[in-house]
């Protein structure tokens, strides 16, 4: 069921034709549907990426928070004695659809200093370098856009 | 196109930076999870600012689409593997350093 869009997706990208290439493609098309077949992965029909028009302007909000998060990371990792006071918080994200859930905890992983632990149906718990952190996920500010990113339809 | 080499110049030695940094984080963090941070920087500014960087290297639309391609990719799998591994610890009970403990 996945091997013709995998298949044509890696002719595509690679743009070689062959023999090597088009056997390593064959493998690792083979390998995923293996994967996917492992990970009870379902069907197509139901993985759906919803394309937003505000995802650009997401995307380019979170790259911000990314290297501002990253700078300060940084700054730990060289200081001669790292400030370090890591917690555990929890972070609310109620009545969310499970893409948004996805896209919110993704999010806080990929900004350095936080990273999502556990996600429940109404929280994420999160593990932060800094206690500011949390509080300042649980402003809400990036809840807020990545809920923005929920199509009307 | 000297001020596109000036900006892609900048773009991969800030990438480099970050990706140096990530490493000697890994080292220098004391336990799991801040090292999983330190491995962060690694993955998203790092590997995003040097993508960015190879993107103004103009080296024509195909490898620019292709480019594009990986950093969605790497936007999408990092974070998920990321998760996936600290969860993991979480349940299988590996403790947090709280400050003043000894490093692990």
């Amino acid at each position: 069921m996945m091997v013709p869009p995998l298949a044509l997706f890696w002719l595509v990208l690679s743009g070689h034709y062959t023999f090597l290439l088009i056997v390593l493609g064959a493998v690792s098309v083979v390998l995923v549907c293996w994967l996917a077949w492992r990970a009870d992965f379902p069907e197509r029909d139901d993985v759906v990426l919803p394309l937003s028009p505000r995802l650009p302007r997401y995307v380019l909000w979170l790259g911000k928070e990314v290297l501002v998060s990253a700078v300060a990371v940084v700054r730990k990792v060289w200081s001669p004695r790292p400030d370090l006071r890591p917690v555990v918080g929890v972070t609310p994200s109620p009545d969310m659809s499970v893409f948004t859930q996805v896209v919110y905890a993704n999010s806080i992983t990929l900004t350095p200093g936080t990273l999502s632990l556990d996600v429940d149906e109404d929280r994420i718990e999160v593990h932060s370098l800094d206690a500011e952190d949390v509080d300042v996920l649980r402003d809400g500010e990036m809840m807020r856009r990545a809920r923005g990113l929920e199509t009307r339809r | 196109m000297i001020v596109l080499e000036i900006a892609s110049g900048v773009l991969l030695a800030a990438g480099a930076l970050f990706v140096i940094s990530g490493g000697v984080g890994l080292l220098r963090f004391p336990d799991f999870y801040t090292r999983t941070h330190a491995a962060g920087l690694t993955d998203s500014a790092g590997a995003g600012l040097i993508l960015l960087g190879l993107l103004l290297q103009g080296a024509g639309w195909e490898t620019a689409v292709r480019l594009l391609i990986i950093m969605l990719f790497l936007a999408l799998t990092s974070p998920t593997s990321t998760h996936i591994l600290a969860h993991a610890a979480r349940r299988d009970g590996v403790p947090v350093w709280r400050e003043g403990d000894p490093r692990r």
